[in-house]
């Protein structure tokens, strides 16, 4: 699977990162290349393998249902780049 | 002082020879006159690492010291350390203080290890050369053209050149094994859910483990007890209790099974990598083993299997740098997507964007069966390659590495070649098996790395096998030749 600029644009905007204009054909050149070494695996026959996600058998854990964590909101937002009042600072979303 | 070992270090503190105080101003000193040749490290924490030093002799006064008690050591940038820069090798991360300290580093707090600083590594733990770190490549310290290995690439030069006798690394497809072996030590990754993932950043989450790199496996024994255990605050931490790893050290390897896997020996090992090995591997049969031979037929699927899983989960790891609540943000974003695209354009390098979009991409509507789901049915017939071979052997054998350490800037415009590097050590990860690399010998200057991968849960045999080894031979205790 080859991929060409304008596919490469759509998949930046799906990932929300900006890439310089100048930059899109490389990427395209390097994306295909990887998609080319992933299709390798097409090579093997894989009709009814049980898709492994987790190296371990093992089910979620769970835990009781009471509050484990202090307030740390101010420590947290020590480091944001902008807040105000507790609150996170993001651009105006609706006018 | 610099040349001793973890358990040196130890032995010494606890007869009274010198303090941790003496110590670690011993390693800083290193650190100032060596670092800015092999750029290591990325921050150094010199004043709260003298004050570590000096509440651990206290500790020691009072009767309280366990064996890791005093020994400076290093941490890999990407573990949290609270009110100490967390950077990742990334610009996202570079003004990030981190406001709670990983498991990992707590346990070591705890045992009184002192931390020296955070070892430079490739960006988000992505790439085989640490050449991706936003803050420039460590140089390899055996030959100073030559990459470290990646990512954990600042840890293994650390440890290599004798700036600290022992650092942390983490591993999501060889990235402790393949420095370790390019720079001549021994590091071990352990079984999937050994050591907590709390707090180390993440990168692809099925595959990411922590663990020690020392010049020892005595060492990393001494430092992995103290680091693995349960976490519940991992959700993929194991509850299982820790065994004593330096008591599993001295067992004979009489009758020990090594399966050494045909496809590890073939095309795509350079051959005077697969001479040293070949030796090492001798050298075990002197010392009791059976060398047995076992395949694992899907190995050269690991590396396109990876190439999905990874860049999957890490585009999904990486969502949460948004501009938002920590991290680097754009200046003057017009509307909220300029705020997400251009912060995650300016603070991410071009490996893990690459990355990102690749695993973007195999999540995106229409191609999730032939990408991901395929990639997963690849993994179950990996790890039951090795399945089967543990039926048969004890631990498998084998290069670390196809080749020792290539040229700074050889590989760096070419993702495909530099992905290859990691060809040995990528299918251990995808199994969730524990892997080490020890040194073994030289091709030139440059170190050659044997790799030793155990059934789940072996790393005291890993540990074992490695330490007899260093117990008949003295490749471990070699020093690249400018820091020794």
């Amino acid at each position: 699977m080859s991929l060409g600029p304008a596919e490469v644009v759509k998949i930046a905007h799906l990932a929300r990162l900006a890439i310089r204009e100048q930059d899109v054909p490389a990427y395209a050149r390097n994306l295909s290349a990887i998609l080319e070494l992933v299709a390798q695996m097409n090579a093997a026959d894989t009709a009814g393998v049980a898709p492994m996600a987790h190296p371990l058998d093992m089910v979620q854990r769970l835990r009781a249902d009471e509050v484990a964590e202090p307030d740390q909101r101010a420590r947290f937002q020590a480091i944001a780049p902008r807040v105000e009042a507790g609150l996170y600072l993001v651009p105006k979303v609706i006018e | 002082m610099h040349d001793k070992t973890i358990a040196g270090l130890s032995a010494g503190l606890a007869a009274g020879e010198f303090s941790s105080e003496e110590a670690t101003r011993a390693f800083l000193e290193r650190i100032e006159r060596f670092n800015p040749g092999l750029n290591a490290f990325i921050t150094v924490t010199g004043e709260a690492a003298l004050a570590q030093a000096r509440a651990a002799d206290q500790r020691r006064r009072r009767g309280e010291a366990g064996p890791l008690t005093g020994v400076p050591i290093a941490q890999k940038d990407i573990f949290c350390t609270d009110g100490v820069r967390t950077s990742c090798g990334s610009r996202m991360l570079d003004r990030f203080i981190a406001p709670y300290d990983a498991t990992v580093v707590e346990k070591l707090n705890a045992a009184g290890a002192v931390m020296l600083g955070k070892t430079n590594m490739d960006e988000f733990a992505m790439g085989s050369s640490n050449e991706t770190s936003f803050y420039g490549p460590v140089r390899n310290p055996w030959d100073l053209d030559a990459v470290p290995g990646g990512s954990s690439g600042g840890s293994a030069a650390a440890v290599a050149a004798r700036l600290a006798p022992g650092a942390t690394g983490t591993d999501t497809g060889g990235s402790i094994r393949q420095p370790a072996a390019l720079c001549g030590i021994t590091g071990i990754k352990p079984t999937y859910g050994r050591v907590s993932r709390w707090g180390m950043i993440a990168y692809a989450s099925s595959l990411d483990q922590g663990g020690p790199m020392a010049r020892t496996a005595e060492d990393c024994a001494l430092l992995l007890g103290a680091m693995a255990g349960f976490d519940p605050r991992d959700s993929t931490s194991v509850d299982r209790p820790v065994p004593d790893y330096l008591a599993a050290l001295d067992r004979p390897l009489d009758g020990l099974k090594i399966g050494l896997p045909e496809e590890y020996f073939g095309e795509g090992l350079d051959g005077e990598v697969g001479r040293v090995v070949d030796a090492a591997i001798a050298e075990y049969r002197k010392l009791g083993a059976d060398l047995i031979e076992v395949s694992l037929p899907n190995s050269q699927l690991a590396i396109p299997a990876y190439y999905v899983i990874a860049p999957a989960e890490c585009s999904s790891n990486l969502a949460r740098f948004d501009g938002v609540r920590y991290g680097h943000r754009c200046e003057n974003p017009k509307d909220l997507l300029d705020l997400y695209t251009r912060s995650r354009g300016e603070g991410f390098g071009a490996e893990v964007k690459r990355r990102i979009l690749v695993g973007t991409f195999a999540l995106s509507a229409g191609y999730y069966d032939a990408y991901y789901l395929k990639a997963q049915q690849i993994r179950r017939l990996i790890s039951d390659d090795f399945r089967r071979a543990f039926e048969r052997v004890d631990v498998i054998a084998g290069p670390t590495s196809p080749t020792v350490a290539f040229a700074l800037g050889e590989k760096a415009d070419d993702p495909i070649t530099m992905y290859l590097s990691d060809i040995y050590t990528i299918a251990v990860n995808l199994a969730g098996l524990p892997g080490l690399s020890l040194p073994v010998g030289f091709v030139g200057q440059r170190p050659v790395g044997l790799q030793l991968i155990g059934d789940y849960f072996a790393e005291d045999r890993l540990l074992n096998v490695a330490h007899r080894y260093q117990q008949a031979t003295d490749w471990h205790a070699r020093a690249p030749g400018a820091f020794a």
